[in-house]
């Protein structure tokens, strides 16, 4: 490919960070030094470069932690060095939030101004920091820090969440959960600490220790960082078991345990598991999805900060089970903790032998690498996904066809969520048979859920499903203070509310279908009375078009309309008899974009972006003023 | 002295070349369309069928010469069985398939999506979106005068062409013109995310510092005018531009062995602009900068 690439050219620190993910470039052609004698007339670059472009968002990444921005220069260096057109790199830097195109100071606080945050005082901390800082965006303590808003952290359980990264040659990020506006602005002042958390709370996993926990088992009371605590707490066992039965008994279990996918979609492992397996195209790909990015979600980042290496275990079952030698573990970006334990977890498997090219001495051979997301919640939709590892922009694919017959580089793809495959352990170990008994005949086994909001006890539960969604609050403490329920809001900014009178329904894929709401990825969050949900549902609706990937009409224009409508028809509350023709006319209007964004959008993103904001309207939870 | 001289040898004799084997046929596929029983070649689009059978299926991003990205939706039909409606122009047949093509849905869809773009773009030289428009009952004033639009300025950073993204409704397909499906040069991509998303070059230079070779190619597959001859975009500023009084002739382009047929739209005997029939065999509607804009030396001589 004959690239063209002009203006500045990349600093020396600019080009080392982008080396550090490289490698020195191998040639002039390549960005190195001209060698006339050793390169001569020929043209290196073609397949052999374009194969490399699967690196292109690591070397953007390097960049960012490292001067906190991306340069013309910088871009321009990652292009020459993996033979990709600058317009094009353009277009994937500018896809992801994480990233920024124009000068940024190193030091950014992101706070969080979502919906679990938003009720726990988000505003308030915004407020205070616009009024000491500056707007959001103005360079502060010497021009070195800015802060900015930020969609969901993940940290819901500990709302008002922040987070502080500070780029440079340690790059390290800080959580400050709960936080207030004189805590971020002192972060911001003291350049950040060290990675991790500054204010370890109380333990976001209440039932921590219960014998009944099958998922969280290990959680809180193995060191997440110890391998052999892992193995003398039941871990290793099932990659054992899968090494001994062979993959085609693996895979029956699977089916036979009826698992369907936690990521929202509620599709059937196995089925997705035999179809690659039998693939005849080869080689296959197996994709762990760790995007999870749903407002209110926060299952899967507690999962593997407190059990990375059940998830390194269950992917290698997977990917073995399945005919793949690599895995790829996509995390979303703002995870640190979880990213770090991560890296630990299969630096130590590998020395391990629990990964490489001869896993436990079984002659196969199975390898994990882990991608970071950028700041994207539609990367979290499996063929958005595939495209970022690619080094695209996020954008969904049509389907068909499905990942398994054509996913990540094209090849048959099993693609499953966190908390699906960390299922797989006890399946295999205890069999298909003892995993049924759990749950209900339609959604077998145990379910992760998030809850926050105004709730007395927030943090991860796990409880089989068919319970009663009134036992799960009871089991959280109820509402916060003791205080009336106004509405729950299940399954995330997809999701649907949910009142007083749906608090019966056993927590389950049918019978929440049955009722018209959904499971999804597991969130449930809890607003009192006096909550002020026409904020809640203007802030989703902000969500769904903030993050839409734009490439189709439905979604990228409909959730503009839909935020537009839904403000109308919040402003005619109150205003009499011709308030209530308004709002008629625009809970009709916003029934109609609904209905073509389910139909004709590409993907799930689209098609659900107004479930929250139908289901609020529905239930009449707007028709007055908090 | 050798009797044969080196230089003199007869060609080797003539020996069967091997030819591929035939191709079967592909096999029939029959579906059901609005009713009727359709039968079309295994790999054809809904699309294709819908055509086949005379049924005007309204498309915006989609074009003969470009590879289907399905992204504009004006195009979706309902297939029984199927959860959400499908793309006609990338969906591929298969046996037994039940399709409407106009149902509620369908309609209700379409309109929407028409209404959404008329409502977000300025669709002033969009002929076909807004002869859909008015076929589905757009009423794009619906969004009140606040809707957000893509306003902004037009770009006129060279000689041959201007960008006017206020008008662009992001179909992708001057991005594909520009990339693997016919120039190569990839000198645009698709910037930013969602209602922001623009055509941009690299940090959104001017596109004689970019690696645009002027083919020309993108605004011969834009759908909206967007993107223009600057003749064409300076003559409607003044008010002269009159496809009424054009006349369209085609001719071969002078300047290499190629061949590739132009079509010159002349207005009170001037060029105007220049665009290949998207059908022909040589050049699938794309041209060079040479064909598509160098021809101000025509009626020139003596001057």
């Amino acid at each position: 490919m004959d690239l063209r690439i002009v203006g500045p050219l990349a600093t020396a620190v600019e080009r080392a960070a982008v080396d550090g993910v490289l490698g020195p470039p191998e040639s002039g052609w390549h960005g190195g030094v001209r060698d006339a004698r050793l390169e001569g007339h020929v043209a290196y670059g073609g397949y052999a470069a374009r194969e490399r472009r699967h690196l292109l968002l690591p070397a953007l990444h390097a960049v960012n932690d490292r001067v906190g921005w991306i340069s013309q220069g910088a871009l321009g260096y990652i292009c020459q060095r993996l033979t990709v057109p600058p317009a094009d790199a353009y277009g994937v830097a500018s896809f992801y939030a994480l990233f920024s195109l124009t000068p940024r100071p190193p030091v950014v606080a992101q706070v969080c101004d979502d919906v679990a945050c938003l009720v726990q005082g988000a505003e308030a901390v915004c407020a205070e920091l616009e009024r000491t800082l500056g707007p959001a965006g103005t360079p502060t303590a010497a021009g070195r820090a800015t802060w900015q808003r930020s969609p969901c952290l993940g940290l819901c359980e500990r709302a008002p969440a922040a987070m502080v990264r500070v780029a440079g040659e340690e790059p390290r990020e800080t959580v400050l959960a709960p936080a207030d506006a004189a805590a971020v602005a002192d972060e911001l002042a003291t350049r950040g600490g060290p990675t991790g958390d500054r204010a370890p709370s109380a333990p976001p996993i209440p039932q921590a220790g219960d014998p009944s926990l099958r998922l969280l088992r290990r959680a809180g009371r193995v060191d997440p960082e110890s391998l052999d605590e892992y193995r003398a707490h039941g871990g290793y066992e099932a990659l054992r078991r899968s090494l001994e039965i062979g993959p085609e008994a693996v895979i029956r279990e699977v089916i036979d345990s009826k698992l369907l996918g936690r990521g929202g979609a509620a599709f059937p492992a196995g089925r997705k598991w035999e179809a690659v397996a039998h693939a005849a195209a080869r080689p296959h790909e197996l994709v762990c999805n760790a995007d999870e990015s749903e407002p209110g979600t926060f299952k899967d980042r507690l999962l593997m900060e407190a059990d990375p290496f059940a998830v390194v275990e269950a992917m290698t079952i997977a990917g073995i089970a399945t005919g793949c030698e690599r895995g790829f573990l996509y995390i979303r970006g703002e995870y640190p903790l979880a990213l770090e334990r991560l890296e630990r977890a299969i630096a130590q498997a590998r020395s391990h032998g629990f990964l490489g090219d001869d896993v436990m001495g079984h002659g196969v051979r199975f390898e994990i690498e882990i991608r970071r997301g950028a700041g994207a919640y539609i990367c979290g939709e499996e063929t958005a996904l595939f495209n970022s590892i690619e080094g695209r922009r996020g954008e969904p694919r049509n389907k068909p066809p499905f990942p398994t017959q054509a996913g990540l580089f094209g090849r048959p793809t099993v693609v499953n969520n966190v908390e699906t495959l960390v299922n797989v352990l006890d399946i295999v170990r205890e069999g298909a048979a003892a995993y049924v008994a759990i749950g209900t005949a339609g959604s077998t086994g145990t379910k992760l859920f998030a809850v926050s909001g105004q709730v007395e006890r927030p943090g991860l539960y796990e409880v089989p499903f068919g319970t009663p969604l009134r036992s799960l609050l009871d089991l959280a403490g109820g509402v916060a203070g003791g205080r009336q329920l106004g509405a729950i809001l299940l399954g995330g900014a997809a999701g649907t509310f949910v009142t007083e009178a749906q608090l019966d329904t056993p927590l389950a894929f049918e019978t929440l279908r049955a009722v018209g709401a959904t499971l999804g990825s597991g969130v449930v969050l809890v607003f009192d009375e006096s909550a002020d949900l026409a904020a809640v549902v203007a802030r989703i609706a902000r969500f769904f078009r903030d993050e839409s990937c734009g490439q189709c009409v439905p979604c990228r224009v409909g959730t503009v309309r839909q935020e537009e409508a839904l403000a109308r028809y919040v402003r005619a509350r109150g205003d009499g008899p011709g308030g209530e023709v308004r709002m008629e006319i625009e809970a009709e209007l916003i029934g109609e974009i609904g209905r073509v964004m389910r139909d004709a959008s590409i993907c799930g993103l689209g098609q659900t972006a107004s479930n929250a904001v139908e289901s609020a309207i529905a239930a009449g939870l707007l028709e007055t003023p908090a | 002295m050798s009797a044969e001289p080196i230089w003199f040898r007869l060609p080797p004799p003539p020996t069967e070349v091997p030819r591929a084997p035939e191709r079967p046929a592909p096999r029939a596929v029959e579906l059901t369309i609005d009713g009727a029983s359709v039968a079309v070649p295994e790999g054809a689009t809904l699309l294709e069928a819908c055509r086949s059978i005379g049924i005007d299926t309204p498309t915006l991003c989609y074009l003969e010469n470009l590879t289907p990205v399905n992204v504009c939706r004006v195009c979706v039909v309902e297939v029984e069985g199927l959860r959400t409606l499908v793309p006609a122009c990338s969906r591929t047949v298969e046996p037994g398939m039940v399709v409407q093509t106009d149902s509620e849905r369908v309609r209700h869809s379409r309109r929407m999506v028409l209404e959404f773009l008329a409502s977000s773009v300025d669709v002033s030289t969009a002929p076909d979106l807004r002869r859909y428009a008015e076929r589905y009952g757009a009423e794009p004033g619906r969004y009140g005068p606040t809707a957000a639009t893509v306003a902004q300025p037009v770009k006129v950073d060279n000689e041959l062409y201007v960008r006017d993204y206020a008008k662009c409704i992001l179909c992708y397909r001057c991005v594909e013109a520009c990339g693997t499906d016919a120039q190569n040069t990839f000198a645009i991509a698709v910037a930013g995310r969602g209602f922001e998303a623009r055509i941009s070059t690299e940090f959104a230079v001017p596109l004689p510092d970019s690696a645009c070779v002027y083919c020309g190619n993108c605004i011969g597959v834009c759908p909206t005018g967007a993107l223009m001859f600057r003749s064409e975009h300076e003559m409607r500023a003044a008010g002269t531009w009159d496809e009424a009084r054009q006349a369209r002739t085609d001719t071969i382009c002078p300047y290499c062995g190629v061949g590739c047929t132009l079509t010159l739209h002349v207005q009170d005997g001037e060029i105007v602009k220049v665009t290949s029939p998207l059908d022909h065999e040589v050049t699938a509607g794309h041209l060079c900068i040479k064909g598509r804009f160098g021809w101000a030396f025509v009626g020139k001589r003596g001057e």
